[in-house]
């Protein structure tokens, strides 16, 4: 019964949280953004005298959509902190057994 | 781990190598396919290349561990560096890209073929090299240094860190 409910409520917040997505215009013309295709052909034929490079991937990844970029190389960053987080006692045993063997 | 002198000896010859080829995709990132990511990944191979060589102890020897850490830390924080050169500039705007066709480094205007364009994106493409190549790196080392502690651990069968301590 609990969990009936439960469901219920995540039922109706969702309806709610879908119906609102969808009632903001996506790519308003009057607020000034450009329609999604509007974009990619701005893209395609501006990016080469825009950001001055050849390749439009990089001008894309590194210009335009920069933001996401710095998102990818915080994953790399997080990945590496959990790696060295989740071995971290094998590490300062062989760090320890170096110093051990040096001495 | 069982060491073949010949591979390792092979590895050493190949890893300068593999360090310039990564540099190389990774500066030419505005102008052909490539950039940061592949060619700090390449460079990355070199140091797995030592490492599964069996040549660890030699590479370390090279570029340490705490190197490693510190290129990455210093790859990020030139990233976001040139990012925040669009607001600090006065353009208003993160990741601007202020040097494009503004003349001087990277910023010849219309020579969108030639290594001297691209404004910043030479630039973060070097960051984001750097920044992989010490971050896949420091993942490696971390692992083989933790395999070899688990190795030796099994070899002596007592494995526990708090025993160790108290002999």
């Amino acid at each position: 019964m609990k969990h009936l409910f439960k469901f219920l409520v995540l039922a109706v917040l969702a309806a709610a949280l879908w119906r609102c997505a969808l009632a903001i215009p996506f790519g308003n013309p009057l607020a000034g953004t450009p329609l999604p295709p509007a974009m990619d052909e701005h893209y395609i034929a501006a990016a080469r005298a825009e950001t001055g490079a050849s390749n439009v991937v990089t001008s894309i990844v590194f210009d335009y959509r920069g933001f996401d970029t710095l998102g990818e190389a915080s994953v790399l960053f997080t990945a590496v902190l959990g790696v060295g987080l989740v071995l971290r006692k094998l590490n300062a045993k062989e760090k320890r057994e170096a110093r051990d063997a040096e001495e | 781990m069982r060491k073949s002198r010949i591979v390792g000896h092979i590895a050493a010859v190949f890893y300068p190598f593999c360090l310039v080829f990564g540099l190389y995709v990774v500066l030419h990132g505005h102008l052909t396919p490539g950039g940061g990511f592949q060619g700090g990944a390449v460079m990355a191979t070199g140091a797995a290349l030592m490492m599964v060589a069996g040549m660890f102890d030699e590479g370390e020897r090279e570029i340490k561990y705490h190197h490693y850490k510190a290129i990455e830390a210093f790859g990020l924080l030139l990233f976001i560096g040139l990012a925040f050169a669009g607001i600090l500039s006065g353009h208003g705007a993160f990741f601007r890209n202020i040097w494009a066709n503004a003349g001087g480094w990277f910023g010849a205007p219309g020579e969108s073929g030639s290594f001297n364009s691209g404004g910043l994106l030479p630039l973060m493409n070097l960051a984001v090299g750097v920044e992989v190549f010490g971050g896949i790196s420091v993942i490696l080392v971390t692992m083989i240094r933790a395999m070899k502690a688990a190795e030796r651990g099994e070899d002596r069968e007592d494995g526990d860190d708090e025993a160790e301590g108290a002999e």
